[in-house]
């Protein structure tokens, strides 16, 4: 990381970083910090005192259903967000990687979603599955299908879900079709002149060629469902009902905010700080030099 | 990037029926992806009553005008005018702010050698890791110490706290010949000068991609300001679409909800389209 050539001097260089440690340090690393310590006390009923109770927090929470179960809906989640987000993407970044003209437009119409941001998904999937105006919703009834997600724990994962993933296809999309566009054309000419038919080219040459990228978005999904989505969370269904939507970051900010439980929020922030840690190790550690948003 | 000749028609099956296919799919695939947007707009064009006897109508209605003007201007708690406004401000202040404060840490990082140098670089490079979802709690209570809760401060310096830019500009920094410091420093330039006349216009197309990820970060940026302004005349509008929802059994006024949906993501729509070239590659490249 270091160049051949450099300038002398250590105040210029100091005072040009000042900025960014200053900012880091404030909003970063002061808060971080408490966020560790408030984890290892509980403020009694009245606010005025704390009361040191080592891991006390931690303990509580992992011996918590309510947290347990959080965590399996994150996990639920998650998973699928990040499938219905990458199969549809892939499938058509194939089929846009097939035509030589127009495959330009395409991308451009599919692109809108990207700009739109999750809370405004939210608010547009709940119009749509709407109990009362909904239009999906409505059709639906009228098949004899009698769609209710603010009282069916299913129907309202579903719901997040698909609000979740519509935005990341066009993202995904964009990198699909980016990573197949470089495909050497020539390597699927030969292909096809050894008689491979196109299931079959796809299947050994293309998705192969294919796993950087497929693995790169596996992991930047993963961290967009743990901690983007709570826009479309918040809108749609507001954590419930009975908690079946209430993913980590959502129970962060429902125990810290709504519920004034700060030790408990401030140990779940640790917790997802080690997550997203090892998340973030575990991609520079497998994707060397790839930076997330 | 190598060029590859397209191969002959034919040979990768891009034949009548399977290229006529493959568009009815494209095609279907846009309708589908778009159908939310079509939807959300054709509400914002039509009464109230249209929406609260469903189906509500796939084509535009005639009240285009009236719904926006009311949106705009008298909206449900604050006219959306107003939100619109402190989502401009929020959003050009995180991307210029982050853009500045990365540009600067990362010449310093690339083009000197000071004391505490590898400290600073991984004090910076940890907060890659910790978005602002995860700490909420702490960084409110920092914010509301320093008196800037309802403030555009408040809104905009916690998130301008991340090293993503300053990671892009230094991985940029290192692939600029080593041959242009040497002749500017040669030359007796001063390393700002260097920056200002070298450096910097050589950035500028990386500036420019980094800005339009940046802006509509910061833009479509819900939790934060969720938190901090609890003064309706601070709500950005991303935010403040959820606060238009009535509290209980009350209806919701569909038709300027929507409106302000589709009022929220023009901006971004716009800034993504127009530099779709530019933004593209700023996401692949910064991304890979």
């Amino acid at each position: 990381m270091e160049k051949r050539v450099t300038f002398k001097g250590w105040l210029l260089p100091l005072c040009l970083i000042a900025p960014q440690v200053l900012v880091s340090a404030v909003f970063f690393f002061y808060p971080a910090g408490q966020a560790v310590w408030q984890s290892l006390f509980i403020p009694d009923p009245f606010g005025l005192s704390m009361q040191y109770v080592g891991l006390g927090n931690f303990e509580y929470l992992l011996s918590d259903p309510y947290y347990r179960a959080s965590f399996l809906t994150t996990a639920i989640f998650s998973t699928l967000v990040t499938l219905c987000s990458m199969v549809p993407a892939l499938f058509l970044a194939v089929v846009a990687d097939r035509l030589i003209k127009g495959a330009g437009v395409y991308r451009t119409m599919l692109i809108w979603p990207y700009a739109v941001a999750p809370a405004i998904a939210g608010v547009l999937w709940l119009f749509m599955f709407n109990t009362r105006v909904g239009v999906v919703s409505w059709y639906l009834g009228h098949l004899g299908y009698d769609w209710n997600h603010v009282l069916n724990g299913g129907e309202a994962m579903g719901l997040v879900v698909v609000a979740s993933a519509w935005g990341r296809i066009s993202y995904n999309f964009l990198f699909f079709f980016a990573a197949l566009q470089a495909i050497p054309k020539s390597v699927i000419e030969a292909a096809a002149i050894d008689g491979a038919r196109f299931w079959r080219r796809f299947w050994t040459i293309v998705l192969p060629l294919l796993s950087p990228t497929t693995f790169f978005l596996l992991v930047v999904n993963i961290v967009y469902a743990f901690f983007e989505t709570f826009g479309v969370i918040h809108t749609i269904t507001s954590g419930g009902p009975q908690q079946s939507t209430t993913i980590l970051v959502y129970k962060v900010f429902s125990d810290g905010f709504v519920g004034q439980d700060l030790g408990s929020s401030a140990a779940q922030s640790v917790i997802l700080l080690v997550v997203v840690g090892a998340l973030t190790i575990f991609q520079f550690k497998f994707i060397e030099r790839r930076v997330h948003y | 990037m190598t060029q590859y000749n397209d191969p002959p028609p034919g040979m990768v099956e891009r034949r009548g029926a399977s290229l006529w296919l493959s568009h009815v799919i494209m095609i279907g695939g846009v309708l589908i992806v778009f159908f939310p947007i079509w939807l959300a707009f054709v509400a914002s064009t039509v009464t109230q009553p249209e929406i609260t006897q469903p189906p509500m109508p796939l084509w535009p209605g005639d009240q285009f005008l009236a719904n926006y003007r009311e949106a705009l201007l008298s909206g449900v708690n604050v006219p959306v005018a107003t939100m619109l406004f402190n989502s401009l401000v929020m959003a050009m202040g995180i991307a210029v702010g982050k853009i500045i404060i990365s540009l600067l840490s990362a010449f310093a990082i690339v083009y000197f050698k000071f004391p505490g140098k590898m400290i600073f670089f991984w004090l910076i490079f940890l907060t890659l890791m910790l978005p602002v979802e995860v700490r909420i709690v702490p960084t409110y209570e920092v914010v509301a110490g320093f008196g800037m809760l309802n403030s555009y401060g408040g809104l905009i310096l916690p998130l301008i706290a991340s090293a993503t830019a300053t990671f892009l500009f230094r991985q940029f920094y290192m692939t600029v010949p080593d041959e242009l410091a040497e002749a500017a420093r040669v030359d007796g330039a001063s390393p700002m000068r260097f920056f200002r006349d070298i450096l910097f216009p050589m950035s500028r197309t990386n500036i420019a991609a980094l800005f339009v990820i940046l802006f509509i970060y910061g833009w479509n940026q819900y939790l934060w300001p969720l938190l901090i302004t609890t003064d309706p005349s601070m709500n950005t509008i991303v935010m403040g679409i959820k606060q238009m929802f009535p509290s209980g059994d009350d209806t919701a006024n569909w038709p300027v909800i929507m409106a302000t949906s589709i009022l929220a993501m023009i901006p971004p729509i716009i800034v993504v389209i127009s530099m779709q070239k530019l933004f593209i590659r700023g996401l692949v490249d910064s991304e890979k």
